[in-house]
């Protein structure tokens, strides 16, 4: 197998790693084995997958609280997500965090942010240790299109920029900043138009194509390696689902969901792709949904299997 | 022993982190070129670099941020805020992510984060330059906070600060910066959470910190040609609260009155006397009383404001108030 089959055919396999992983969590909600806010990312895999195949493990990552993909894609075990979900000692958080709160400092994978710009200040100091303690890790930071309203996100991309800063801005556009309509928050919807004015090198990337958002972002990251400083990609993306499982989707239209879900799943089109080059046929395929149907199912029983923490140590780690 | 200001203490000790560890680094508005609003880092840039004293945009948020980021990446920062007004625009930042972010991960995210800020009234600023929070951030779990009084507090307190492995918020009072004292140079941290008693006395426990010390030590002068004798703990560190020193004390006069330039309601002086009710409530001879900022925006008018905090007057009248009844 050539390395660019192999490649792809593995991040389709990531891909769907996240989308069954997040299909059986919604599942779990509906028995009440997870509670809490869970934030689902189906449709939008295709952006934590290319940006994370750009990245190495040197670099820092942090994401909102829509990250389970994020997280199992920087190499978080499947297991310990679920059991965090599960709200276990197992858990990556040690059930501290739940769906939202993600953290894997090892990977560095730095959460799990749930205050929507919160992160952004977060990552531009992620970037500022690196560069003074002269490191050469790049920081990615996801957020959402709603987070460009933030104050934060402006002070950060000029904090960055200003400070030559190796942060790279990861917009994941899907339109809607909960319910509110990208043109409904925006009075320049156009959000590649806005990082330039801090001169900061933009691009704007098709999300449901795995492969080019993978391109870009290695674009962004090879330039700031080469020259200190943030890069900004705004990826195009959708949400096939609720904004949480609480959300009862009156804000947008029934057939615009069905036409993205139809006409431009990243992993279908990836899919399709695959089969017109003959680069995965349909036995490979269903082997490759095999192992990812038995990776969810360990996770689902570690979780199960998982230790709930002694509310004796309810009072640890917060503080050193 | 040399003879500094408060602000020269600030400044010694923060040079001292500087120079020696490279992963320290101070940042916030103007504390390079300008020296600080307050003037404690005067000097600094020019002697240590830009890579050492970094000047931010106006960003209280996001540098606060950035401060908690580096942290976490493995440098040492020292953020300054201007003063605790500027820093309510930072509070996302601290309370949702400095204090949280241990915890929340299970143990695995560190914050080694020192915030120091100018707080207080006294130099007819208004109300937007003038207020005591001191007690919105001992609220908060996950963090540690101090009010040094003194120019050696100043010093061993920040190095305390830097040298612990958790968020730590050191403020200090925008009238101390130019108070002088003896200051031991080569001395190390003070340890963080312990109270001291500034003044020895057995018919009431003053407890003070920061910027009203000095004017619960000039009441405690007053009172005593009176005949009462007053004792002062200066608290040093607010959260977390150094309940033993307070008891011990509050054991002996069998009195207490606390002086706290926050406003009263919802105060730390509020919680120090529950504290205090809860557990030595049988030693206490009369009900404790506080003496704090009237209930007012800090005015800008020297009369309105004098009249809007804790005075030498009004702490001298509460003691013997309590005393005498």
């Amino acid at each position: 197998m050539s390395p660019a089959r192999e490649h792809a055919v593995e991040l389709l396999r990531q891909m769907v790693l996240v989308r069954r992983f997040e299909e059986k969590c919604a599942e779990l909600y509906g028995l009440g084995k997870i509670r809490g806010f869970l934030h689902l990312y189906v449709g939008e895999e295709a952006v934590a997958a290319g940006v994370l195949a750009a990245l190495g493990p040197d670099d820092n990552v942090l994401a909102t609280y829509r990250e389970h993909g994020q997280a199992l894609l920087r190499g978080v075990p499947p297991g310990a997500v679920m059991a965090e979900m599960f709200g276990r000692a197992n858990g990556c958080s040690r059930g501290r965090g739940g769906s939202m709160h993600l953290f894997d400092v090892e990977r560095r994978f730095h959460g799990g942010h749930a205050i929507v710009g919160g992160g952004l200040p977060v990552a531009v100091g992620l970037a500022l240790a690196d560069t003074h303690l002269g490191r050469a890790g790049v920081t990615a930071c996801f957020f959402g299109d709603g987070a460009t309203a933030e104050g934060e996100f402006h002070e950060s991309l000029n904090l960055a920029a200003l400070w030559r800063l190796p942060v790279l801005f990861v917009c994941e556009n899907n339109l809607y900043a909960m319910g509110t309509a990208l043109e409904r928050h925006q009075a320049v919807p156009d959000l590649a138009a806005k990082p330039p004015t801090y001169g900061i090198p933009t691009e704007r990337v098709d999300g449901m194509d795995v492969l080019a958002v993978e391109d870009a972002a290695r674009r962004a990251v090879e330039r700031m390696r080469a020259t200190p400083g943030p890069a900004f990609l705004e990826v195009r993306t959708y949400r096939f689902r609720a904004h949480s499982m609480y959300d009862a989707e009156l804000y947008r239209d029934k057939a615009e969901v069905k036409r993205w879900a139809e006409e431009r799943d990243p992993i279908r089109l990836l899919d399709d792709d695959l089969r017109r080059r003959g680069w995965l046929d349909a036995d490979a395929r269903a082997a490759l949904e095999r192992g990812v149907e038995q990776l969810v199912r360990d996770a689902v029983a570690e979780a199960e299997a998982g230790p709930l923490e002694p509310v004796e140590d309810l009072e640890r780690d917060v503080l050193a | 022993m040399t003879r500094l200001t408060y602000r020269e203490a600030v400044r010694g000790a923060l040079r001292q982190i500087l120079a020696s560890d490279p992963r320290a680094f101070l940042l916030g508005e103007d504390v390079g070129k300008y020296g600080g609003a307050y003037a404690v880092s005067k000097g600094l840039l020019a002697e240590l670099g830009p890579a050492k004293v970094r000047d931010t945009p106006l960003c209280e948020s996001t540098f606060v941020g950035a401060g908690i980021g580096a942290a976490i990446g493995g440098a040492r920062p020292i953020v300054e805020v201007m003063t605790v007004n500027f820093s309510l625009l930072a509070l996302d930042q601290i309370v949702n992510n400095a204090a949280t972010l241990r915890h929340m991960s299970g143990g695995q995210v560190a914050v080694p984060l020192v915030v120091r800020m100018a707080t207080g009234a006294g130099r007819q600023l208004a109300a937007q330059h003038s207020h005591s929070l001191e007690n919105w951030y001992a609220h908060v779990p996950g963090v540690k906070v101090v009010a040094p009084a003194t120019p050696q507090d100043a010093r061993d307190l920040l190095l305390a600060a830097y040298a612990d492995p958790n968020p730590v918020f050191v403020f200090e009072h925008v009238l101390s910066y130019p108070l002088e004292g003896e200051v031991d140079e080569t001395s190390g941290a003070a340890p963080l959470g312990r109270a001291i008693v500034r003044r020895a006395g057995t018919q009431l426990t003053i407890v003070a910190w920061g910027g009203s010390l000095p004017k619960a030590l000039a009441a405690a002068e007053a009172l005593a040609a009176e005949g009462v004798d007053a004792a002062v703990i200066d608290l040093r560190t607010l959260r977390p609260l150094d309940l033993e020193a307070i008891g011990a004390s509050v054991r002996a006069t069998r009195r207490l009155l606390v002086v706290d330039e926050g406003w009263k309601t919802g105060s730390l002086a509020g919680e120090i006397v529950a504290q205090v009710v809860e557990t030595v409530f049988f030693d206490l001879d009369a009900p404790p009383a506080r003496v704090c900022s009237r209930e007012v925006p800090i005015p800008y008018a020297a009369h309105l404001e004098a009249a809007a905090l804790p005075s030498v007057e009004r702490i001298v009248a509460a003691g013997r108030g309590v005393v005498r009844g």
